[in-house]
């Protein structure tokens, strides 16, 4: 598909247009290529063939150079996320204090493993390496919102009455 | 700015700060959530006593002792409360000028601080890390100031090499002489890049250094770009740490406003521009030659050294590269002396050292200590023991790269050497207690698989060489392994440690080869007795 003209982007939508800026602060440099992508998962939380394609251009970088970079850091999504998200440490402290468990858990619970996200759209999983909360482990993210410290039993309380309090 | 004008807004600053009598300091690092609810009922609180003019609250950098956390510091009084909910504001503005609350109340003899020798973490927790006001109040900048107009950039890389200050990255290359060769090197352009892409799990130092004191780390940065002739730096952090990355940020906007970065630093002929790149979760980017890579805008896969960053590096120029933890050392040994700073720790491994103390022990956080402690004073009396009765195994430094030292050891000090000797590495201070119930066997298998994962597939031996070794270690997991593996596994241990390209698949075999020498009866346990493995095997 070719990417579309900066034009037909930015009358679409304003995510386009974060997106346009953040390029524009790095003068369309080619060196800015993560800081683009960041920006582009910031505005649209994952990065979707057409973004790639559009920052390919923008910054004259060939596309194949480009979903070399997404792909290549942990931290870049091709795939759009589920409306909630719960991501789990992986780290040698909370391995060591049992995430594993809660993984398990969500696997045989919610049919999930790490980078998936449940067949209607509920929730995402995510596996981090550490996100440097190591004293509260075991740690995990419920969209975001750090719980350490907490047991097993405690932990899938908090998961459970976090997706049924959000909807 | 002039010295004597920044005299004049620390000045300033201190007073509005001695103007009330009580200060309140919250934690506000990511080890202490729920912060923000704390600080806010202690508003209220103090509101509705119309306290405004006489109790000021404010959020701090990190206290360290996380385990108890959320921590609330009072001053003047050095009162330390733990386990701070929003429900005990009422209590604990009652009790000022009072008796402090019991109930909450460490004792102030506790070892955990007490036994620690706080340099670069001397401010962490004292002060608001999103105010230069504060920074400047405490002294911050004068260092600065010092090497600026009191210095040539040759002294002041004598200094850094005669204080005899290692990386504290990991691998403990004399930070003075890494400044020598990038001064002596040849061209006009050079670069400065502060390595914060703190990847090893189990770590948090340099996160909690940038969330609690981004000054010290930026003015590091600024003498480090005096004394080595660059006016370009960058920050490399990892995207996992949204607050540190925040707080740099507000932190450089601020030294810009007040012209302590940019155009004509302090008045002198120094110009500097700090940007700051994310990482994007990549363990291999902390080695120095990834990172350049990445900040480059590309994968971060490593070049062969050398030539070595120092003499062709970003954008193949000279390059300094430093861990945060290392540039915020440099103020503190420009203000005090190389004399002071050598003045601590053993003969080769000098100054103190951050650990991130965690796993099982019962006061996990961040720590500081002068090298040459023993482990044992660290697990057993900063950290206050293993909790729940079980006995202690062993400790892993290092991470990934390192290796698990056993109760053997314990009394063996802490300094790269000696790390090095017992077959660990001293790394960038990541340090988990490991007790009883943990199988050695099934931790190593966990740090194979991060390094298989995390391997960027340039150099085959890492490559593939990982993978295998996950494949032998999981045998072992499932006792289904043989001896012939065993010796299979020591054989390619050797192979990938001598022949990988970067410092990731050379430490990869580490935690293998320390396991296999202290704790190899855990191996040998689960070698299949030999009609089950031929059962087992197709």
């Amino acid at each position: 598909m070719p990417a579309k003209t900066q034009a037909q982007h930015s009358t679409d939508d304003r995510r386009w247009q974060l997106l346009e800026r953040a390029m524009q602060r790095h003068d369309f440099r080619p060196d800015a290529l993560i800081e683009t992508l960041h920006a582009a998962q910031d505005a649209f939380g994952y990065l979707d063939p057409s973004t790639l394609d559009y920052i390919s251009s923008r910054l004259r970088v060939p596309p194949a150079k480009v979903l070399g970079v997404a792909t290549f850091y942990n931290h870049f999504h091709l795939k759009p996320k589920g409306e909630h998200t719960l991501t789990v440490c992986t780290g040698t402290a909370c391995h060591i204090k049992g995430n594993d468990r809660i993984l398990a858990w969500v696997r045989d619970r919610y049919r999930l493993t790490p980078g998936g996200t449940t067949a209607d759209n509920r929730l995402s999983l995510v596996e981090v390496r550490c996100v440097g909360a190591c004293a509260l482990a075991p740690v995990i993210l419920t969209d975001g919102t750090l719980a350490g410290k907490k047991s097993f039993e405690e932990a899938i309380a908090i998961i459970g009455e976090w997706l049924n309090d959000a909807t | 700015m002039q010295r004597e004008e920044l005299h004049r807004l620390a000045a300033e600053h201190r007073r509005s700060l001695d103007g009330f009598a009580h200060h309140i300091l919250v934690c506000a690092g990511l080890g202490c959530p729920g912060n923000e609810d704390i600080v806010a009922a202690l508003r209220k609180e103090i509101a509705e006593r119309h306290l405004e003019s006489t109790v000021l609250v404010r959020k701090a950098g990190c206290m360290g002792l996380c385990a108890l956390g959320p921590i609330v510091l009072i001053l003047p009084d050095e009162a330390t409360y733990q386990a701070v909910r929003p429900e005990d504001a009422g209590d604990i503005v009652a009790a000022l000028g009072h008796a402090p609350v019991e109930r909450l109340l460490l004792p102030p003899d506790l070892p955990f601080f007490t036994r620690q020798y706080k340099n670069v973490l001397a401010l962490s927790g004292r002060i608001d890390p999103e105010s230069i006001g504060d920074y400047l109040a405490a002294g911050g900048y004068s260092a600065l100031f010092t090497a600026l107009t009191e210095m040539r950039p040759a002294d002041v890389i004598s200094r850094i090499q005669e204080s005899g200050l290692r990386g504290r990255g990991g691998a403990g290359y004399p930070t003075g002489l890494k400044w020598a060769t990038v001064a002596k090197a040849a061209g006009e352009k050079k670069y400065l890049i502060c390595n914060g892409d703190e990847g090893d799990p189990g770590a948090f130092m340099d996160r909690s250094i940038l969330e609690s004191t981004p000054h010290a780390v930026l003015e590091g940065m600024i003498i480090a770009a005096y004394a080595v002739g660059t006016r370009h730096g960058y920050i490399y952090v990892r995207a996992e740490y949204p607050l540190a990355v925040r707080r740099l940020r507000l932190a450089i906007r601020e030294a810009e406003r007040l012209h302590l970065l940019g155009h004509a630093i302090c008045g002198s002929n120094l110009d500097l521009n700090i940007q700051i790149r994310l990482g994007a979760g990549a363990f291999v980017c902390g080695e120095e030659t990834a990172l350049i890579e990445s900040v480059e805008g590309r994968r971060g896969i490593p070049r062969p050294r050398p030539p070595y960053p120092a003499e062709k590096g970003l954008w193949g120029y000279p390059t300094l590269i430093n861990n945060v933890e290392t540039y915020a050392n440099v103020p503190s040994i420009i203000t005090r002396g190389p004399e002071w700073f050598a003045a601590l720790g053993t003969d080769k491994s000098k100054g103190t050292k951050v650990f991130a103390l965690t796993g099982t022990v019962k006061h996990s956080g961040l720590i500081e200590v002068p090298m040459g402690m023993s482990l044992r004073e660290i697990v057993f009396d900063i950290g206050g023991g293993i909790p729940g009765g079980r006995a202690f195994k062993a400790v892993q430094t290092g991470g990934p790269s390192g290796g698990c030292i056993p109760a053997a050891f314990l009394d063996a000090p802490v300094s790269y050497e000696s790390l090095g000797e017992l077959g660990s590495i001293m790394g960038s201070g990541g340090m988990i207690v490991i007790d009883e119930t943990s199988s050695m066997v099934d931790i190593v298998t966990f740090f194979m698989e991060f390094c298989m994962d995390e391997s960027c597939g340039k150099c085959i031996p890492c490559r593939v060489g990982t993978a295998q070794i996950h494949a032998l270690l999981t045998k072992f997991q499932q006792r289904q392994a043989t001896v012939a593996d065993l010796a299979q596994l020591e054989m390619l241990c050797d192979l990938v440690k001598h022949t990988s390209l970067c410092g990731l698949g050379q430490s990869a075999p580490n935690p293998v080869l320390s396991t296999l020498r202290y704790f190899r009866q855990e191996y040998l346990d689960r070698i299949a007795p030999p009609a089950f493995a031929q059962e087992d095997s197709p």
